[in-house]
C-alpha cells in the first residue's frame, strides 16, 4: 500500500465511521421517521397526547361558518372516483366481543350526531362543513371492544388507502362515522357511503370509502403515515 | 466585577439561535408551499397580496412537506430551548439592563439615530453604554416578537387542545398569518443586521472571538471593582 492509498483508505473509513455515529442523529426529510426527526416525532406524540383531554371539544361552529360546499377540497387517491361495490356493509372486527357487519340503513339506525368544526388539513388549509354520523364510541360499545385493543385500524376502498388512531382520539366524542355531509347524503367525492370524520385529527387521519374498522392491541401504520408523515397527527 | 461587552453565553446563544432560525425558516417556508394562501378555504384573505406565491426551492428545507412538518417540530424545541436559556440568563444576570429598550433612556437617543441615518442630522448620537437608543429598541422589538412565533406556532399545532390560545390569537387562519409576518419582520430585521454589522466590523469580533475582559467606560482602575449596576 502506497502512502497515498494508505491515506484514502483511512480517510474512507474514518468517514464511514463517522456516518454511522451520526446516522443515528442524521435528520434527512426523504426519511423523517429515522434518525433525529424520528427521535422528535416520538417526543412531539408525547406532548400531543399530554394535551389531549377525552372531554374536551372543539368548538361547533354555526351554519353561517360553512365553507361553500365547492369551496371544500374532496381528496383521494384512485385516478378514478372510488366506487362503493356491490351489498357495501362496514365491518366491525378485531379484539371485540361481537363483530358487526353494517349496512348503511343500519347505521343509520344508530344514534345520529352531527358535528360542525373546523377541518385542519396538514396542508394549511381550514375549512368547516356538518357531518351527519354515528359516533365511533357507539360502535365500539356495540362490538364490546376489548380494553387490551388500544388502537384502531381504518380500511378502505380507495386503492387501499387506511390508516391507524390511537383508543383516545377514536373515541372521542366528536369523532363519528359519517354518512351524511352539510344535511345531504354524503357524496362519491367526500367518501359515500361511509368516512370517517373527527375534530382532534388532520384531515389525512380520516379515511373515506370505509370498508372495515379493526380494534387492536398493536399499533399499525397507514398510506401517508408509512412514506413519512407524522402518526400521531392530532389538532 | 469587569463585564465582558457580550458575555459568552449571550454569544453562544446568538449563534445557536442563528442556526435554529435557519432551519425553522427554511422549513416553514418548505410547509407554506403546500398551500400558499392565507385565509380560510374560500375565504382568503384580501389583504395578503401575495396569494398562491410559492417560495423558492432554494429558501427551503426539508425537501416535502412530510420532511419539512418533522423538521419544523423536531428543531421547535431546540430554538426554543435556546431562547429559554438566552431569557433566562439576560434576566437572571441583570444584562437586560443595559440591552433592553427603556424609554426614559433611549428614545430621544433611538429618535436622533433614525434622524442621523436619514441624513436629517449630522452627528450621530453616541451609545449610551452597550448600545446607542435605535440598536436598543430593534433588539428589544425582535426579543418581544419571538413569543409572538411561538405562540402563533402553538396555536396552528394545536388549535383544538388549546383553544383558548387560538381564539385569542384570532383563530387557526390569523395564527397562521400572525406565524408568516412575524418571519417577515424577522428575515427584514436580519437583513439590516447584517448590514449594520458589515458597517461595523468591529461588532462582529465583539459576537465571536474577542476577548474583552476589561470593563467598558473605566476612567481609573480603582473603578473595576464598583458594580456596574451602582447609580
Amino acid at each position: 500500500m502506497t502512502g497515498s492509498t494508505r491515506r484514502h483508505f483511512l480517510a474512507g473509513g474514518l468517514r464511514s465511521a463517522g456516518l454511522v455515529a451520526l446516522g443515528g442523529l442524521a435528520c434527512d426529510g426523504d426519511r423523517p421517521h429515522a434518525g433525529f426527526l424520528g427521535l422528535m416525532e416520538g417526543v412531539n406524540e408525547r406532548f400531543q397526547r399530554a394535551l389531549f383531554d377525552p372531554r374536551r371539544l372543539a368548538p361547533e361552529l354555526s351554519e353561517e361558518e360553512e365553507t361553500a360546499p365547492e369551496d371544500f377540497p374532496a381528496y383521494k387517491i384512485s385516478r378514478e372516483l372510488p366506487v362503493a361495490p356491490a351489498g357495501w356493509a362496514l365491518a366491525v372486527r378485531g379484539l371485540v366481543a361481537r363483530p358487526l357487519t353494517l349496512s348503511v340503513e343500519e347505521l343509520r339506525r344508530l344514534p345520529q350526531t352531527r358535528t360542525r368544526v373546523r377541518h385542519h388539513c396538514v396542508e394549511g388549509w381550514s375549512a368547516v362543513a356538518s357531518w351527519e354520523g354515528v359516533r365511533l364510541s357507539e360502535l365500539a360499545r356495540l362490538a364490546g371492544a376489548d380494553p387490551r385493543a388500544r388502537y384502531v385500524e381504518f380500511r378502505s376502498f380507495d386503492s387501499g388507502y387506511w390508516s391507524s388512531w390511537d383508543l383516545e382520539s377514536a373515541l372521542h366524542p366528536q369523532t363519528i362515522l359519517a354518512y351524511g355531509m352539510n344535511g345531504a347524503p354524503l357524496q362519491p367525492e367526500h367518501g359515500a357511503p361511509l368516512r370517517l370524520y373527527s375534530a382532534v385529527k388532520l384531515g389525512y387521519k380520516m379515511v373515506k370509502y370505509l370498508t372495515e374498522v379493526s380494534f387492536l392491541p398493536v399499533r399499525t401504520g397507514g398510506y401517508w403515515e408509512d412514506q413519512g408523515y407524522e402518526w400521531f397527527a392530532g389538532v | 466585577m469587569p463585564r465582558s461587552k457580550q458575555p459568552w453565553l449571550i454569544r453562544a446563544t446568538h449563534w445557536a439561535n442563528l442556526f435554529f432560525f435557519v432551519v425553522m425558516a427554511g422549513s416553514g417556508l418548505r410547509i407554506l408551499v403546500a398551500y400558499p394562501f392565507l385565509g380560510e378555504r374560500g375565504g382568503a384573505y384580501g389583504w395578503y397580496l401575495l396569494q398562491g406565491m410559492r417560495p423558492p426551492d432554494a429558501l427551503t428545507i426539508g425537501g416535502w412537506l412530510a420532511g419539512a412538518r418533522h423538521w419544523h417540530f423536531a428543531f421547535a424545541w431546540l430554538f426554543v430551548a435556546n431562547a429559554l436559556v438566552y431569557f433566562g440568563y439576560l434576566f437572571a444576570s441583570g444584562e437586560w439592563r443595559r440591552r433592553l429598550f427603556s424609554p426614559r433612556r433611549d428614545a430621544r437617543n433611538a429618535w436622533g439615530t433614525v434622524l442621523h441615518d436619514l441624513r436629517l442630522r449630522k452627528e450621530a448620537p453616541p451609545p449610551v453604554g452597550l448600545y446607542n437608543g435605535m440598536q436598543r429598541l430593534s433588539y428589544t422589538g425582535v426579543l418581544a416578537m419571538a413569543p409572538l412565533m411561538v405562540l402563533s406556532g402553538l396555536a396552528m399545532y394545536k388549535p383544538v387542545q388549546l383553544p383558548h390560545l387560538t381564539a385569542l390569537l384570532g383563530g387557526y387562519d390569523f395564527a397562521r398569518a400572525i406565524h408568516l409576518l412575524v418571519l417577515a419582520a424577522l428575515a427584514l430585521f436580519t437583513v439590516v443586521h447584517v448590514v449594520q454589522v458589515l458597517l461595523h466590523p468591529r461588532t462582529l469580533a465583539g459576537m465571536t472571538i474577542r476577548r474583552d475582559r476589561i470593563p467598558e467606560e473605566t476612567q481609573n482602575p480603582q473603578e473595576t471593582r464598583i458594580p456596574q449596576e451602582t447609580p
